[in-house]
């Protein structure tokens, strides 16, 4: 990796989420227009302070003027980023390296999606003209290869496995009850999701990500004048995003086990930061759970998990909100649902809220010494995808 | 000398017992199955793998035409034969017609193919409907069938031709307009009175055309819609061995059928056996041939029908259009487009992937560059798919894609020599798939959008 990263270098000073819903009586731009207003309210900051924005969607608007029409911005640069599921993250990513570069003293990234509109089901791409030779799987059931493929690889039952992934949505949704901001706020047990109709595999709808409407934003300032605005800002520690080549879907190596733009990501991260071990040294971590098993294969290519030891870990809770690495305390995507280009803010917002010590108390993550979160956002499939891994601090150095 | 070098025929997986119609109607039980077109196919998917199991075979035979006959084309107007033309990876220079419409046209363009030049490729398809509980639902099939007709100084004939006749006579004996599903036919008893008095008329100046007298044909092969028409020329003509028409195994594939018996008489002919070809369509066709060395097809009609699979009744109807389901809450395909069609026509009809020129690695679609930096850019070279064995790597059940026939089985495949695709199998239950199993490239159509059907290729199992 060739990386150099920006450690230290900016900070993020504040964040905002809308809850995330069928907002059926909200528009892109009401959800817009909330995000970003609530944001600049909890900084005390307006519009005129902001030198520069990034605002992903991946299709609920093109170009600038997504933003700058709504919120009436006079004169100011709006870069509309795209980057599959990990639009948010990809804002973000802009506005801290316009920091870094110095060209902006104040930047802001500001995610929406606005999914419910279409009258579909589930999350479905604009159609692009084609030969019509593409695939035409369903995300659900590109992800649903890898229980089999993990099954015979580690030797675990694929009855027992099946329950493993079950337990992480069961986890993400009992985390996702605390907390207001979440679509889904019921409990589900591990059992009742295995006795489920399967929709693509093994894998029943309870196994999936929700599809809600919902925006984020975030506001990025050189590190050393971070305390100008807050007392409590998170330093970003390392940025890093994997394209990947599609090797995967032609490669008779890949055995649907690992994604390794995820592991690349997250390996260039952590030399960033400067992080020999992230199990031991992360307070906390909001990953990409699109789907159950996801997650599970995601705790191995992030290092939270020896290689075939991620379904022993969740079945120890290790990942839960009082285990050793607590993933997804807000209740992932599971809970939230998915408008694509603000899931990767809200991930954030979570980091903003557990480092800060500012979530509830009843899904507070236990405290320690430990100051640092990562955000890991996907997009795409097994065998062509594109990773983001973030690691937040609430330090410098 | 003109005649036929070489036959295929392509019977599709699918299996329906005539016996649950009867059970759905309540009405007397009928015998038999009838061969049906899965969701995905069509009459050009049909002829292209009749015609490509035919080209298999023998790769010294270059068809300078392509003709593909049907009364159930999938477009008027544009010509169904060049989608068939670019599967094969037929040379532009190849012609390729239609002779489409009528029911005769099929014995129409096998007898223009025996008296003109050239080697022509016949592919010859139909998919049969009728409406529910009828005649034409029951005893109808789907199936294809592929001729190449030539000069014996092309290749050994399979069948000589020796002469025929012709009778035309215009009378409403069965009609469809290009709206309708179904057909619709008059009185059996007014056409089986019209066409009798034609076949004997014809059956005389075929045999004077053959210089034949009337009981050296060995084989009487009667093709037609009517079936009482059929039982009684049998009787009246007096040859000893009439062909079994397939009724009961596949039914009558309407502009396929004359080919597809073809196809039969010749896989089973003695050399020097004398067969007619009786189509009793809007007139009478006859054409004689006395048969060569029989040939080994590699997938022979008898082991294709013996390999059927069951299709229910509720699934059939379906397919045929008959039922209309709802659909899953998805947007449906848009239509593709015609400028990226032809840039990639190469992989899209034919399979073609490509090939890195030092490591060997097989890109699926193909690639300009490849992802082993060990191969240069620009210098992948083609590597034909189409023909190729793979085995099933992994592969899983979608039941929320759109799909005319859910759910969609989907498996990654690695092929036999390398290259690796993830896929969608046809022709399959979902409790049948198994890791390792033996697939192999077919193509389908895939939807149909703006009036414009996608065509590419699935997998289906080795059987």
């Amino acid at each position: 990796m060739a990386s150099k990263g920006i450690k230290d270098k900016v900070a993020i000073i504040s964040i905002g989420c809308t809850p995330f819903r069928e907002h059926w009586d909200k528009s892109k731009d009401d959800l817009v227009i909330d995000a970003t207003t609530q944001t600049l309210a909890s900084a005390n900051l307006t519009t005129e302070d902001i030198d520069a924005y990034w605002l992903g969607t991946a299709q609920s608007g093109m170009s600038g003027l997504t933003l700058s029409m709504p919120m009436r911005l006079e004169g100011k640069p709006v870069t509309r980023v795209e980057n599959y599921c990990a639009t948010g993250s990809e804002a973000i990513r802009q506005a801290c390296y316009a920091v870094a570069s110095g060209a902006y003293d104040v930047a802001m990234a500001v995610g929406v999606e606005k999914v419910k509109d279409s009258g579909y089901q589930g999350l479905n791409a604009f159609p692009m003209p084609t030969a019509g030779t593409n695939r035409t799987l369903t995300a659900a059931a590109m992800y649903s290869l890898i229980l089999p493929a993990y099954a015979e690889k580690y030797g675990v039952d694929e009855e027992k496995l099946r329950m493993v992934v079950a337990k992480i949505a069961e986890k993400n949704h009992y985390n996702g009850a605390k907390n207001p901001l979440a679509q889904f706020r019921r409990e589900i047990s591990a059992e009742q999701i295995c006795n489920m109709a399967a929709v693509a595999g093994r894998l029943s709808v309870f196994d999936c990500a929700g599809v809600a409407d919902g925006a984020a934003a975030a506001i990025v300032v050189p590190a050393e004048k971070a305390y100008d605005y807050t007392e409590k800002p998170l330093f970003v520690k390392a940025l890093s995003f994997v394209s990947g080549n599609g090797s995967g879907l032609i490669d008779p190596e890949y055995d649907y086990t690992t994604f390794p733009e995820c592991e690349a990501a997250a390996k260039d991260a952590y030399q960033q930061a400067g992080i020999a071990d992230p199990k031991d040294v992360l307070a906390m971590a909001e990953v990409h759970d699109c789907f159950t098993p996801t997650e599970l294969i995601l705790m191995e290519d992030l290092g939270f998990s020896e290689r075939g030891e991620a379904w022993n870990d969740v079945l120890e809770g290790n990942f839960g909100l009082e285990g050793n690495l607590p993933v997804n305390t807000d209740g992932g995507l599971k809970s939230f649902g998915h408008p694509v280009g603000a899931s990767g803010i809200r991930m954030h917002y979570e980091c903003w809220l557990q480092l800060r010590n500012e979530a509830p108390e009843e899904r507070s993550i236990p405290r320690t010494e430990r100051n640092l979160g990562l955000v890991h956002n996907l997009g795409g499939y097994p065998g062509e995808m594109v990773s983001f891994v973030s690691i937040l601090g609430t330090e410098i150095g | 000398m003109r005649g036929i070098l070489r036959t295929a025929a392509y019977i599709p997986y699918r299996r329906l017992e005539r016996a649950e119609i009867s059970e759905f109607f309540s009405s007397p039980t009928s015998e038999g199955q009838r061969s049906v077109a899965a969701h995905d196919e069509d009459t050009v998917t049909m002829a292209f793998e009749a015609a490509r199991l035919l080209l298999i075979a023998q790769d010294n035979l270059r068809p300078s035409a392509l003709w593909f006959s049907t009364a159930n084309p999938p477009y008027m107007e544009k010509t169904n034969a060049n989608v068939i033309h670019s599967a094969l990876q037929l040379p532009e220079e190849t012609e390729a017609f239609d002779f489409g419409g009528g029911l005769k046209s099929s014995i129409g363009a096998l007898k223009t193919a025996l008296t003109s030049t050239g080697q022509i490729l016949l592919a010859q398809s139909d998919m049969r409907n009728g409406l529910p509980s009828g005649e034409d639902e029951r005893n109808s099939g789907d199936g294809a069938a592929a001729l190449l007709v030539g000069d014996e100084t092309d290749g050994t004939l399979l069948a000589r031709y020796m002469g025929g006749s012709s009778i035309t006579k215009e009378f409403i004996d069965r009609w469809r307009t290009p709206e309708d599903k179904a057909s619709k036919t008059w009185e059996s008893r007014f056409v089986e009175s019209t066409y009798s008095t034609l076949v004997s008329r014809a059956w005389d100046n075929a045999l004077s055309n053959a210089g034949l007298k009337p009981d050296t044909i060995d084989t009487l092969v009667l093709a037609g819609q009517n079936q009482r028409v059929k039982k009684q020329v049998a009787q009246t003509l007096g040859v000893n061995r009439v062909l079994d028409d397939l009724s009961l195994s596949v039914g009558n594939t309407g502009s396929a059928e004359s080919a597809l018996l073809l196809v039969s008489a010749l896989e089973n002919a003695e050399p020097k056996e004398k067969i007619a070809l009786c189509s009793i369509t809007d007139g009478v066709e006859i054409l004689i041939f006395e048969a060569g060395d029989a040939q080994k097809n590699t997938s022979p009609l008898e082991d294709q029908i013996a390999k059927g699979g069951p299709v229910t009744y509720r699934k059939f109807l379906q397919w045929k259009g008959m039922l209309q389901v709802q659909p899953p809450n998805r947007p449906s395909p848009t239509r593709i487009s015609a400028a990226a069609a032809v840039r990639e026509s190469d992989w899209k009809h034919g399979f073609i992937a490509s090939r890195g020129d030092r490591t060997g690695l097989i890109h699926m679609p193909p690639s300009r560059i490849s992802v082993n930096e060990g191969d240069q850019i620009d210098a992948m070279e083609q590597e034909p798919m189409s023909n190729k064995v793979g085995v099933v790597a992994t592969f899983t059940v979608d039941h929320l894609v759109y799909s005319e026939n859910p759910p969609v089985i989907f498996a990654v495949v690695d092929f036999d020599g390398g290259g690796r695709i993830p896929i969608e199998v046809t022709d399959v239950d979902p409790d049948d798939v198994t890791i390792g199993m033996q697939v192999a490239p077919t193509f389908r159509k895939f939807f149909t959008a703006d009036g414009i059907h996608n065509y590419f290729w699935k997998v289906r199992p080795v059987r």
